[in-house]
């Protein structure tokens, strides 16, 4: 049924043009604006799953494909088409943003409409930027990100939301703009902006160095990567919930697969060069950065140093199959990209489940900091037992999402570095002991104090939220085959295009 | 020999001149409470010269040369015409409140808006210092205005004194060019001074030529001037001075270095990329502590003639379509921004410090989100009007193999971002003082136009290929 339609061009401007209408509801009737917003995000979601109707699973080749003229002069298109790596990114973003605005609808109550209207005009610019096949295009939807979330974060966030935001938007800033000149340079080299035509055409080794630390600025940035990490924890701690969630949900996830989609097609041979710069800042992400959520007093510090250590992961495997791939080893190199992709997927589900769970805590205690909480399992049942999975998911419990993805990084890693791979998996062990030490003081003991015993469990819309989330978490876990059929053949293609080398 | 189709030819900028005349004289008869009627004719007249000049009367050149019509010039001719309209929609209640809205500040805009429009279609030295003077002349005026203000005094002073200084090096510039190639025709210029036995007087005009067009774009390190007029003038003027003129700053650089001395372009594009770098260091740095928002956006006017230098300095069509987009997106964006601070200002109200604008997304939630539009769109953050003009510009200098440049052009464009998002900070994250919706301000119109222009900088974003399409197409670039 959906054959014939422009597909992906409806989920990136049905929640931007659905943002108007929201906007349009006021701040004097929030109802309407929460409801519209949701009926907006929720259709979202149901066209988007009409991708995969039509998705041939077999085929590396971009589907969907829309290809019209933007900029006639400059051989500039509005080219948009999906692969299975961009299709699971695309549900996540639908999926995740549904329950966004399922969070905000109790814990906004101020300026609802403006609130509803920035996430569905962020949603529309995530899915382009996972669409985009035209790199001017990904490079318009990938900055105009960041004015929402400017937004978001600056009027609904905490105390230090300004410090926070103005933080946020400048390093990202920062980060993309000598992209844009690698992009030009390229645009030079080629006469297009076709993320095709760019991964195809012959570069010195010289100008795959400098186009390859112009991608690493902009995505090491995103991701973030140590250390130019340390925007995430504030923008997460003064972020509202469900902008933390977004962010960690998805928009980390950008940097991740502009790695995928840019660099490694792009730089093949100055990538693998320069691998060991990446793999040395991913083990240090995941190591010290595991080390400093330890010693993390906010809530939301904490899961945010976890987020940056479990992206680590991510850089890693995608990095480290880059050696596995040119020492002949195609299938190692598949599991590293296979395993970074799907601990982005499940990374999305967990860290936007943990951050969800905060956002329950904080609308009931109006505080993150762990010393105010204990025996909160006391209070509430139904939430501590969500939590408690979600945690266990966070350290990599097998059986759960966050398994499966850390433990192809670290099989991949193992089989290109033992050393590399023990230390990829000296993680888990802080990961645990972080997160569990969390659960501990927040979930487990006696009642702390009277805040808490007053404490109510969650309300349906809350359950509902945590419920879908885990879910996904237990269903990925148990059950990854579908994530890795729909991601097996582009990543195939991937890896033979890497291993050849484009020096010219 | 002035012959009919040389007076067809110039058939808008005759209109004009007629026109402005007999508005002049009209005016002297309308009693203050019919100023309205001067108001309205203004803008009628804009309005029919710009569909002279689509027309295309006439040839391609009039009076042997000396005037020039072509792509460029009906571009440059069509925006500033369209930006001096949306000035005189937004300069009316402004005008209307503080005791200034006179039959004067509209002749004097028509006769500056006359002057753009020969100097951009100038075919010799002496259009280009005739269109010019009568531009300059025109603006030191309208920054007196309000004769009874210090600053504007002060402010036209500087400005007079300055402009007269930059005016004589122009011409002490243009005497030596025409010493060293013997004529005042741009075309023959361009010709002889490729073969000048003078070479050294002829690049000894260069340097001042560059000065003076240095000058009047307000390229550091000659942008003393623009903070303290931009500031002082009533911002019905600075509306005006700070959008139209840029586009003819172009439209004199491209006649004067590119049909002129384009055979010795190595010279002066070194020149122009010291400008450059200067005037995106300065602008960009001196904005940030800025706290009178009319000051902020003049030295924002200072980076921006820096990146439109990088079009420039790129020396070949694609550069100059690139720089002219850039002029044209910069003189949208720049109307819009300066129309905000009047659409905020009441009679013994300026709302020109970037405080007052705190809170307005209490206040005026629609107001706050076409600002921020603005301000979004001065910033370069796509997909707004003005990240496409620094992108090209970008491009520019990439393909003129100056990647150095324009990894300058992209840090400072980083550095400027943060007294953008200051501004958008003030609005949306602080509370407003007082926090009563701000009174209904200025007139209908007023409100509906620059609702327009600032949501097309959203649009133009989105589709820019037709508007570049015809730059591209005025510099002969095939698609």
């Amino acid at each position: 049924m959906f054959a014939n339609w422009p597909l992906l061009s409806i989920l990136i401007w049905l929640p931007i043009l659905g943002a108007i209408p929201v906007l349009l509801a006021g701040d004097r009737r929030p109802d309407t604006a929460r409801l519209l917003a949701l009926v907006v995000a929720a259709l979202t979601f149901f066209i988007s799953l009409g991708i995969l109707s039509g998705f041939d699973q077999s085929s590396a080749a971009m589907q969907l494909q829309e290809n019209h003229v933007w900029i006639e002069t400059l051989n500039v298109r509005y080219h948009l088409g999906v692969d299975g790596i961009s299709v699971a990114l695309v549900l996540l973003t639908t999926f995740t943003s549904v329950l966004v605005i399922i969070l905000g609808w109790g814990s906004v109550d101020e300026k609802v409409s403006q609130y509803m209207a920035a996430m569905l005009v962020l949603e529309g610019l995530m899915v382009g930027v996972f669409c985009a096949m035209d790199a001017l295009l990904f490079y318009v939807f990938f900055e105009g990100m960041l004015i929402p979330m400017f937004i978001l974060i600056g009027v609904w966030g905490g105390a230090r939301r300004v410090y926070a935001t103005l933080k946020f938007f400048i390093y990202t800033f920062f980060g993309s703009i000598f992209m844009l000149v690698g992009l030009i340079y390229l645009y030079f080299k080629t006469g297009s902006f076709e993320l095709a035509t760019l991964a195809q055409v012959a570069l010195s080794g010289k100008e795959q160095a400098w186009l390859f630390f112009a991608f690493l600025i902009a995505f090491a940035v995103k991701v973030p990567m140590w250390p130019v990490h340390t925007w995430l924890p504030d923008a997460h701690v003064e972020a509202p919930t469900g902008g933390s969630v977004v962010l960690a949900a998805i928009m980390l996830k950008i940097g991740g697969y502009g790695f995928i989609r840019f660099s490694l097609p792009i730089t093949p041979d100055a990538s693998t060069e320069y691998a060991w710069v990446v793999i040395a800042m991913s083990l240090i992400a995941v190591v010290y950065v595991g080390y400093v959520a330890l010693v993390q007093e906010d809530m939301k510090k904490l899961i945010a140093y976890s987020s940056i250590a479990h992206m680590g992961f991510v850089t890693l495997g995608v990095f480290i199959s880059l050696a596995l791939a040119r020492g002949g080893n195609a299938t190692g190199a598949a599991v590293g990209i296979q395993g970074a992709m799907v601990q982005m997927i499940s990374h999305g589900f967990i860290s936007g489940a943990m951050f969800a769970s905060v956002g329950v805590l904080y609308d009931r205690m109006h505080t993150r900091m762990i010393r105010d909480y204990g025996g909160v399992v006391n209070t509430m049942p139904r939430f501590a037992t969500f939590f408690v999975l979600f945690a266990m998911a966070n350290c990599g419990l097998p059986g759960t999402s966050g398994f499966v993805g850390e433990f192809w990084v670290i099989l991949a890693a193992f089989q290109s570095n033992a050393l590399v791979g023990a230390l990829a998996a000296f993680t888990l062990i802080i990961g645990a002991a972080y997160t569990l030490w969390l659960v501990k003081r927040v979930i487990f003991g006696e009642v702390a104090n009277d805040n808490v015993a007053a404490l109510t469990d969650m309300n349906a819309r809350e359950t509902f939220v945590l419920a879908t989330l885990a879910v996904a978490v237990l269903l990925f876990g148990l059950w990854p085959a579908p994530l890795g059929n729909l991601m097996d053949a582009p990543i195939a293609e991937l890896v033979k295009h890497i291993v050849i080398s484009k020096g010219a | 020999m002035i012959s009919l189709t040389d007076i067809l030819t110039l058939l808008p900028e005759s209109f004009l001149t007629v026109a402005i005349c007999a508005l002049l004289l009209l005016d002297v008869f309308l009693r203050p409470a019919q100023r309205s009627i001067t108001h309205y004719l203004a803008i009628a007249i804009l309005g029919v010269t710009g569909w002279l000049v689509l027309q295309h009367y006439g040839t391609p050149t009039a009076f042997g040369g000396m005037f020039v019509r072509d792509g460029i010039a009906d571009v440059l001719k069509i925006f500033a015409l369209l930006t001096t309209a949306l000035v005189f929609v937004y300069a009316r209640p402004y005008l209307r409140d503080r005791g200034l809205f006179v039959g004067e500040y509209y002749v004097l805009c028509l006769f500056a808006v006359l002057g753009m429009m020969l100097l951009v279609s100038a075919g010799s030295l002496v259009i280009v210092y005739l269109g010019l003077e009568l531009l300059a002349l025109s603006s030191y005026a309208l920054v007196a205005l309000n004769r009874d203000s210090q600053l504007s005094s002060e402010a036209a002073m500087k400005y007079f004194v300055l402009g007269a200084l930059a005016s004589g090096m122009l011409l002490y510039g243009m005497s030596m060019i025409y010493g060293a190639t013997g004529t005042l025709d741009l075309n023959k210029i361009h010709a002889a001074a490729a073969l000048s036995s003078q070479r050294g007087m002829l690049l000894f005009g260069v340097v001042f030529v560059v000065v003076g067009i240095a000058f009047k774009f307000g390229a550091a390190p000659f942008h003393m001037w623009l903070p303290d007029v931009y500031q002082g003038a009533p911002t019905a003027v600075t509306v005006f001075i700070g959008s139209a003129p840029k586009l003819a700053a172009f439209g004199m650089a491209y006649r004067m270095l590119e049909s002129g001395l384009g055979s010795v372009g190595p010279h002066w594009q070194q020149m122009l990329a010291v400008l450059a770098v200067l005037s995106l260091a300065i602008g960009n740095i001196a904005a940030i502590m800025q706290s009178n928002l009319k000051r902020m956006l003049a030295y924002s006017t200072i980076s921006h003639v820096g990146f439109l230098f990088l079009g420039l300095v790129n020396g070949q069509p694609a550069g100059y379509a690139a720089a002219m987009f850039y002029a044209v997106s910069y003189a949208l964006t720049a109307t819009a921004a300066f129309g905000m601070i009047l659409l905020l200002s009441r009679a013994g109200f300026e709302a020109e410090e970037i405080s007052d604008f705190k809170g307005l997304n209490q206040r005026a939630p629609w107001y706050a989100l076409l600002m921020a539009l603005t301000l979004f769109s001065l910033a370069g953050v796509p997909p707004l009007f003005g990240f496409f003009g620094k992108f090209l510009v970008l491009k520019a200098a990439v393909d003129a193999g100056q990647v150095w440049l324009a990894i300058v052009g992209a840090v400072f464009a980083i550095i400027g971002i943060y007294y953008y998002l200051r501004v958008v900070k003030v609005m949306y994250f602080d509370d407003a003082d007082d926090a009563a919706a701000i009174a209904k301000p200025a007139d209908a119109p007023m409100r509906t136009v620059i609702s327009v222009n600032a949501l097309a900088l959203l649009v133009l974003g989105l589709t820019w290929g037709p508007l570049y399409g015809w730059c591209a197409k005025a510099l002969g670039i095939a698609p």
